[in-house]
């Protein structure tokens, strides 16, 4: 499990292999599009009634990095709850969890376009924040630079001679960095799509997830 | 003395035609809960099975519904109304038929469901739909007769596991209701009966004359086919030869991509300009519609097709029937043969071609099989779940119900005969809940009890996204094609998402029997332009491939075992030498494996003659394996003869390759994160009504909403192993998928018993299978030593690192 560790706006950071971003100079962890809620909003819908497991497994996987980072600052980076009746979904349970994430640290929710406005859970809420060289937000801004933000969950499909590869990535230009999803049931937007391909500049990096964390330049 | 009315003798006799027995004995036992018709095409089948429907209402012509008429395929039904028109209309009958598929227009639709037709023809598809409006008992409740064509077809799939639902739900509603089913040659007519028949009543069997042996060999060609490859290109000239010589001839070719590009070469080589047409499920339903009118009104002389033309369109006047490819099943190529020369008493002719030395050895031991009237055929599993669930919740749709009385009505079913209530009860709360073990939807149950007991939708309004879902086929997701143009061009057909996302601007592919170049992408439709006489680049479809069946494999592995080839083509027999001489030939007793290297790749070939399935199976295992010994395995493909594995490393120990102690260890928790899991997983899940089909128009363009449904399946396996779809998934994969029983009886046969060729290069019989589709990638150890491999190559081409 290797990570990616770059140079971003004099910023020393690095892109874990899990889809988190990583700065330890501000001991801060930074993850993207938790969607917590999903499959429940969904069933309150009135949609179909997929398997409720997905709060679970993401707070599953973000207790891993916490674990392994201890960080004294979270930040999600939006989109972390479904809508903003997902809290109610939780179990009792799922709610412990989260709460045991957030003990002893700093935790800021950015706002995201599904839950924008405050949720009825602890930690600090934002439109956005700005810590040394880095702005965090929710999605990017045409004119954004030294900018952290998700909401596109980008994935980037890499042809080898053993066939094609897809999995979610980060994308890195000079400007700006796109953080992959984190939620468990997020799909994801392809790199070559206009939306992301507009954003990000000629020297772009996609920065592929899994067991380790890959680099290549970002396929348009 | 004629059982029939006067009128009906007149028209006969106007007609000039003498009634067969099967007629008047299906009239005779009009009144009988349940009877299965087996005989040949053109044996006035499908007349049998209306005439007592006709006579019933020319006595007695209450209003209302009387006949459902249900088969397999749309066209099917337009064209049974055309000819069912014919005599109603010569008799002077007072009887209205109309058909329902899903190309009828709303607004008939709608006014079908108020004033309903005497004879309804459509499709099992339809039929659940109707069944799933408030007003069904008002509709059917006057319902007298069913009759279901091609029933053979409908009951090798899980098409036909819903349609008897259906049925079992007319019943119930119309108690008075009797059906009939037709069919083509079965291998087991009482499994047939069985299924159709409401349970536990007997289903009566009628057996026609079977009509004179077809007149049925291979086409020798002057030039030999190919060593490998399944497009039988070589054959073009001797098939149109043949279609110049014939009146009409059907071409019959198995998968469509083979279709595509064995259609333009024909075109190619057509000096003389015949008219031939295509027709194969991923073209538009307008191409479609124009070559079945073709069709009908004689003007052509040939029709490329796949399964999409199998059953019984009738066009009187086919009198040739090629089969491009190796028929892989017995069963199928006698049915096809039937298409051919409609006339009762004349036997039908037909070719078979095979398109690699492979498929010769294969045809030879299929045309042995027919002469032999060996008919293939392996047993469906009753009762799938994934359907029953969908059932219920359609039934929820027409209203509240009552779980018992539904219980009841589905254990009337011949597949759901042996359904258990807990099962059942399963099912029920799957529809309900989820039926997940952490219960999270209570609150938001899809269909709920009533205080009365009655079980009724949360929702009404959700019915209509339940109805869109309806059906059991389900399809990879396709992208619709059209020619770039302003206003939206001409639509083409469809091609497979994974397709299309392989493709870059200024790619050429065939559809449609043309050539054209990928421009782009727009709102999930390809726009294409023409691309005249440039070579293409790729086929499209991987489409529908068959297994060879268990029978046929047996029978091709005694033949070269006989080591007697004088049946074949001398290149051929020269072939199999070859092959012995640079490596080896399978023998029963024993298991041939072969390696060679290729650019740096690293291939290892296992002949088992297992079947395609458990070939499969074997590969996921023994991949398994060599991931766990560092070799890197990439991916495998099976056929039914053999199994090809590739990857970084080279296989040096066979014998521990395929030492059976072990093999089974983890091989649940193994399969369980396969993508053969995952595929089976898509489609129950589909199916029973978890995942929401993808409907045109529909599907939402920023595509990050979506998801795939691979994660739904990891996150069932992880956190609720038991759950239902679960257990479908894997009973559903052991038995077909799967198929371990016939790996252990591979293993136990040659027992150790191995002969490991270190080839130079790639073998004659290992050619084949480079070019097979339906390769498996292996997403282990080898991914990440490639995907760093690319990024090193890329990072450095861009100057970065």
């Amino acid at each position: 499990m290797t990570a990616y560790d770059f140079t971003f706006c004099g910023a020393q950071l690095s892109a874990l292999p899990t889809g988190i971003l990583w700065w330890h100079a501000q001991s801060l962890l930074c993850v993207s599009d938790l969607h917590l809620g999903k499959s429940e909003r969904i069933a309150r819908r009135g949609g179909t009634l997929m398997p409720p497991y997905e709060v679970r497994d993401t707070l599953n996987r973000l207790s891993e990095a916490i674990r392994a980072c201890d960080p004294a600052t979270v930040v999600c980076l939006g989109d972390s709850f479904d809508d903003l009746q997902a809290l109610d979904g939780l179990t009792s349970a799922d709610h412990k969890h989260l709460a045991s994430l957030m003990a002893g640290r700093e935790w800021i929710w950015i706002e995201g376009n599904h839950d924008a406005g405050p949720v009825d859970v602890g930690g600090t809420h934002l439109r956005e924040l700005s810590l040394a060289e880095l702005t965090f937000r929710h999605i990017a801004e045409p004119a954004g630079t030294g900018e952290v933000s998700g909401h596109f969950h980008p994935k980037a499909t890499v042809r080898t001679r053993g066939g094609s590869i897809t999995r979610p990535c980060f994308l890195i230009d000079r400007r700006r960095i796109i953080l992959p999803s984190f939620g468990t049931y997020t799909g994801g937007l392809k790199t070559r799509d206009p939306a992301l391909a507009g954003l990000m500049d000629g020297s772009a990096l996609a920065v592929l997830t899994g067991r380790s964390a890959v680099a290549v330049p970002m396929p348009r | 003395m004629s059982v029939f009315p006067q009128v009906f003798n007149e028209w006969f006799a106007r007609r000039g035609w003498s009634v067969h027995p099967h007629q008047i004995a299906l009239l005779q036992r009009a009144s009988d809960t349940a009877t299965l018709l087996i005989a040949p095409t053109g044996g006035g089948k499908t007349l049998a099975g209306f005439l007592p429907t006709l006579v019933e209402l020319h006595q007695n012509s209450d209003p209302g519904l009387h006949t459902i008429y249900i088969s397999p395929l749309k066209a099917l039904a337009a064209d049974i109304r055309r000819n069912l028109e014919v005599p109603i209309a010569e008799m002077g009958l007072s009887i209205r038929v109309e058909d329902r598929t899903g190309d009828t227009s709303y607004s008939k639709k709608q006014r079908q469901r108020a004033d309903p037709p005497d004879i309804l023809l459509t499709t099992p598809e339809s039929l659940a739909l109707l069944l799933s409006y408030e007003d069904a008992p008002r509709i059917f409740g006057s319902l007298r007769r069913v009759i279901i064509d091609e029933a053979h077809a409908l009951a090798e799939s899980k098409r036909g596991d819903q349609l008897m639902l259906c049925l079992s739900r007319l019943q119930a509603l119309s108690p008075a209701m009797r059906r009939v089913g037709l069919s083509a040659t079965v291998e087991n007519p009482g499994a047939l009966a069985r299924f159709l028949a409401p349970y536990p009543a007997l289903c009566n069997i009628l057996t026609s004359d079977p009509g004179p042996d077809p007149d049925i060999a291979m086409l020798v060609t002057e030039d030999p086919p190919p060593w490998s490859g399944a497009g039988a290109v070589y054959s073009v000239p001797a098939v149109l030869e043949e279609i110049r010589k014939a009146n009409t001839t059907l071409v019959f070719i198995n998968t469509r991509a083979q279709a595509e590009i064995y259609f333009h070469a024909l075109w190619r080589a057509n000096d003389d300009d015949l008219p031939i047409g295509l027709h194969h499920g991923s073209l538009s339903r307008e191409a479609r519609d124009r070559v079945e009118a073709a069709m009908a009104r004689g003007e052509l002389r040939a029709i490329v097709c796949t399964g999409s033309l199998d059953l019984g369109i009738d066009w009187g006047n086919v009198d040739l029937v090629i089969q491009i490819g190796a028929p892989k099943n017995i069963k199928r190529l006698v049915q096809r043969i039937g298409r051919s020369n409609h006339r009762y008493d004349a036997p039908s002719r037909a070719l078979v071609v095979p398109s690699n030395r492979f498929e010769i050895v294969e045809c030879v031991a299929a045309l042995e099989a027919v002469k032999e009237h060996d008919l293939d055929g392996d047993p469906r599993p009753d009762a799938p779940l994934d359907v029953l669930c969908q059932h219920i919740l359609l039934i929820a749709c027409a209203g509240p119900f009552d779980a018992d009385a539904l219980f009841a009505e589905v254990g009337g079913t011949g597949p759901y005969r042996s359904l258990s209530r807990s099962d059942f009860d399963a099912c029920l709360d799957f529809c309900a809940t989820g039926g997940y073990a952490l219960r999270a939807y209570d609150r938001w149950q899809r269909i709920l009890r009533r205080p009365d007991g009655l079980w009724q939708l949360r929702d009404p309004r959700r019915a209509r996204s339940i109805r869109m879902n309806v059906g059991t086929i389900v399809d990879t997701e396709t992208l619709a094609v059209r020619m770039r143009n302003s206003r939206g061009g001409t639509p083409l057909g469809e091609v497979e998402e994974a397709f299309a996302a392989t493709l870059t601007p200024g790619d050429t592919f065939l559809i449609g029997g043309q050539t054209v170049r990928y421009e782009g992408l727009r709102e999930m439709t390809v726009e294409v332009t023409k691309q005249p006489g440039r070579k293409p680049k790729i086929a499209v479809f991987s489409g529908t491939k068959f297994a060879t069946s268990t029978q046929l494999s047996h029978r091709i592995i005694r033949f070269l075992e006989a080591g007697d080839w004088s049946a074949l083509p001398a290149h051929t027999a020269d072939w199999i030498t070859l092959q012995a001489h640079i490596s080896n030939l399978p023998r029963s007793g024993r298991l041939l494996v072969e390696s060679f290297k290729r650019w740096d790749t690293h291939y290892t070939c296992l002949y088992g003659f297992a079947g395609r399935n458990a070939l499969q199976t074997l590969g996921l295992l023994l991949t398994r394996r060599m991931d766990d010994a560092g070799l890197h395995p990439l991916g495998f493909v099976s056929s039914d003869y053999a199994l090809l594995i590739w990857g970084l490393e080279p296989v040096k120990d066979a014998a521990a390759l395929v030492a059976p102690e072990g093999l089974r260890d983890g091989l649940d928790s193994w399969l369980g994160g396969n993508a053969v899991m995952k595929r089976s997983f898509r489609n129950i899940a589909t199916i029973a009504g978890l995942i929401e089909k993808n409907l045109p128009g529909k599907r939402k363009s920023g595509r990050q909403a979506t998801f795939s449904s691979d994660i739904l399946y990891d996150t069932i396996r992880k956190y609720d192993p038991e759950h239902l779809l679960m257990r479908v998934t894997q009973a559903e994969a052991m038995r077909g998928l799967v198929d371990f029983g016939r790996i252990e009886e591979m293993l136990a046969r040659t027992e150790g018993r191995i002969d490991h060729v270190q080839a130079p290069h790639v073998t004659p019989f290992a050619a084949p299978l480079l070019l097979e589709v339906g390769k498996v990638p292996i997403r282990g150890s080898a991914d990440a030593r490639l995907l760093e491999e690319e990024s090193t190559r890329l990072m450095r081409e861009a100057g970065l690192k």
